[in-house]
């Protein structure tokens, strides 16, 4: 199976009857129970509010394929978002704002492939302490309190459209064009695959996985930063707990979209699949009224379910 | 039992070379720290703020007591925190619908048990990676708790509860003597009883110790569920203290727990560490927050500094692992 996996890309048809049955029963369930789910308007809504997700999900199926793991990316995200706030305020510029948070992701997301890759810490130990480093940097340059009064240009990136579509989905489908890209159709990809499936087989090959494992660690950062921006846009302010918990909801989109923890292979669509999956869950307890503690704690149950059910299928 | 077990169990019997030597180590960090705080400030060698510095560090100890046993066996439980939480809050609404103290410390053991008990069943029976599992029951109890919960806080217990986080004996804290209790049974319990040493086993080389006899599953169970006890022990303590209980408690909580256990010499890799070790390190970690708040540090660099003492505790214990080797 390892061997496999570094050939071959994982028969997608395996998967599909997975993450489409989970899709499919929380979608029926919802319609059936759920006054105004089924709305366009309410699906839309949860479309353009699973955007930011998408944009942590995809890097994170990259990081887990590597059997890596980025708790950090929450606080990543809440961090870039004050970013893009202060330094939009600060500037007047969404572009610049938009530049800092993108940097500091990146540099968080540098740091933890360090630690990962040179360092050699375990991925989960590491990226804890960089999620206390991003939370406390958030609480410092936010001083605990909102940042307010952020310019029209960085809010209207969140409720403007293009062509009819909103601009925050546009920006996903861009992500995802680029990450399906470079995982299926560049050597970059076919070395993620090798990199959880079998590292010493890159070594041979006169590659250093060092530099690809800090590679797809900055990726996450970078994408934490993009995120950010759409977070700030969203909120139309910079907060300082914005992204508390985003990372585990980005797991459980990667772990109920198919990608195995344990085997190094992974599945992109199935990935956003497992964004849409968490949207909906969300949206639909949301919609009959059950608070947002009830939405986190079934997401914990959601991943371990289906992190179970993945230790079944890897063992099968 | 064969040789293999032996040799697994051998940090038993190198604890007075090579544990004490790195334990010994640890305490004078400890007090290299206190020498440059004493010098700093005049505040910090005063008798209050040094019992201050014991009753936080027993806080930090009781929760970082039972995680070092789970990361003996090279697990790790996230859900520490989430479970201080739960427990505080399910132990103040029976305390105060039944005004029985002694109810509610059982309802927070027996709670923060269960929950202990369901991560041993998920990283045993499901095999779920520890870190991941926890992680979700992290999420799950976080949940459950706000809903419990619902915004509101439970205040205001009786006078005698009170005394267990707050009260004074013979001029120390409670809390003091509860952490003095609890290193003795914890460094008997890891050093000096067969469960002890097999727990050392399973962290230094699981297979082996499945070969050798040694019933991984059930030691497995009993270390998380005694995690999840002492969080629950540790919920009575804040409860007290506070004399307050809130869905939020527990957030801050775990990433200093982690550290006194990384600090105190434990291997995130199992098989290496003691639990005085990680009172040594729950000490070191309070004196350097300790110290932060006295040089007027505001609090928002805790979890900075906390973060990057993590990082930096795991990269020396693989430094000097890579050296042994």
């Amino acid at each position: 199976m390892r061997e496999a996996a570094v050939v071959s890309q994982p028969n997608p048809l395996q998967r599909i009857p997975g993450v489409a049955i989970v899709l499919v029963l929380l979608i029926a369930l919802f319609g059936a129970i759920a006054p105004g789910f089924l709305s366009v308007a309410n699906l839309s809504n949860v479309l353009v509010q699973s955007t930011i997700l998408t944009m942590l999900a995809l890097p994170m199926t990259l990081i887990i394929m590597t059997e890596g793991l980025d708790l950090s990316m929450g606080a990543v995200l809440t961090l870039t978002s004050l970013c893009v706030a202060i330094v939009s305020l600060a500037t007047k510029s969404m572009l610049l704002g938009l530049a800092a948070g993108v940097l500091v992701g990146a540099a968080f997301g540098t740091v933890n492939g360090w630690l990962v890759a040179i360092l050699g810490i375990p991925p989960f130990v590491a990226t804890l302490g960089t999620l206390g480093m991003a939370q406390g940097l958030s609480l410092i340059v936010s001083d605990g309190q909102s940042v307010v009064g952020i310019p029209h240009s960085v809010r209207d990136i969140y409720s403007s459209t293009l062509l009819g579509v909103p601009v925050p989905i546009v920006m996903a489908l861009v992500t995802y064009a680029a990450f399906h890209a470079l995982l299926y159709h560049t050597r970059f990809g076919t070395y993620i695959f090798a990199l959880g499936g079998n590292p010493e087989a890159l070594r041979y090959a006169g590659l250093s996985p060092n530099r690809l494992l800090i590679a797809v660690y900055a990726i996450g950062g970078t994408m934490a930063g993009v995120a950010g921006l759409l977070m700030t846009a969203r909120m139309n302010s910079g907060h300082p707990t914005a992204g508390l918990g985003l990372e585990f909801d980005a797991i459980a989109a990667v772990a109920v979209g198919g990608t195995s923890f344990e085997r190094g292979n992974g599945w992109l669509l199935g990935t956003v699949l497992g964004v849409i999956a968490v949207g909906v869950l969300r949206n639909g307890l949301n919609l009959i009224s059950l608070p947002s503690s009830v939405q986190v704690a079934s997401v914990g149950v959601l991943v371990i379910v289906a992190l179970f059910l993945d230790g079944i299928r890897s063992r099968a | 039992m064969t040789d293999i077990t032996k040799e697994a169990i051998s940090p038993s019997r190198s604890f007075l070379s090579q544990d004490a030597i790195q334990v010994f180590y640890r305490l004078l960090a400890a007090l290299l720290i206190c020498a440059v705080l004493a010098v700093l400030s005049d505040s910090f060698l005063s008798l209050g703020n040094i019992l201050n510095v014991l009753r936080q560090a027993s806080l930090t100890f009781f929760i970082a007591s039972g995680l070092t046993l789970v990361v003996l066996t090279a697990g790790l439980d996230l859900s520490v925190g989430a479970n201080v939480a739960l427990s505080a809050c399910l132990a103040g609404t029976v305390i105060h619908q039944t005004g029985s103290p002694v109810l509610g410390v059982l309802t927070a053991l027996v709670a923060g048990g269960i929950v202990g008990l369901l991560n041993g069943v998920m990283v045993t029976a499901l095999r779920i990676p520890s870190f991941i599992a926890t992680y979700g029951m992290l999420w799950v109890l976080n949940g459950l708790t706000y809903w419990y919960m619902a915004g509101e806080t439970i205040h205001g217990f009786p006078a005698g509860f009170r005394q267990i986080g707050s009260g004074y004996l013979f001029g120390l804290p409670i809390p003091v003597y509860l952490l003095l209790i609890f290193l003795a049974i914890g460094t008997v319990f890891a050093q000096r009883t067969i469960w002890g040493q097999e727990i050392y086993a399973i962290g230094a080389n699981p297979v082996a110790a499945r070969l050798s006899g040694i019933p991984v599953v059930r030691r497995l169970l009993l270390v998380y569920a005694v995690s999840g006890t002492m969080a629950g022990l540790a919920s009575i303590i804040f409860l007290s203290r506070l004399n307050s209980a809130e869905a939020d408690i527990g957030e801050s909580l775990t990433l200093p727990a982690i550290a006194a256990v990384l600090i105190g010499g434990t291997s995130l890799f199992g098989g290496v560490g003691t639990v005085f070790g990680t009172f040594v390190g729950a000490l070191i970690l309070t004196l350097v927050l300790n110290g932060m708040n006295i040089l007027s540090v505001s609090a928002n660099w805790q979890p900075l500094v906390t973060g990057i003492i993590v990082i930096l505790a795991v990269w020396l214990d693989m430094k000097a692992r890579r050296r042994a080797q």
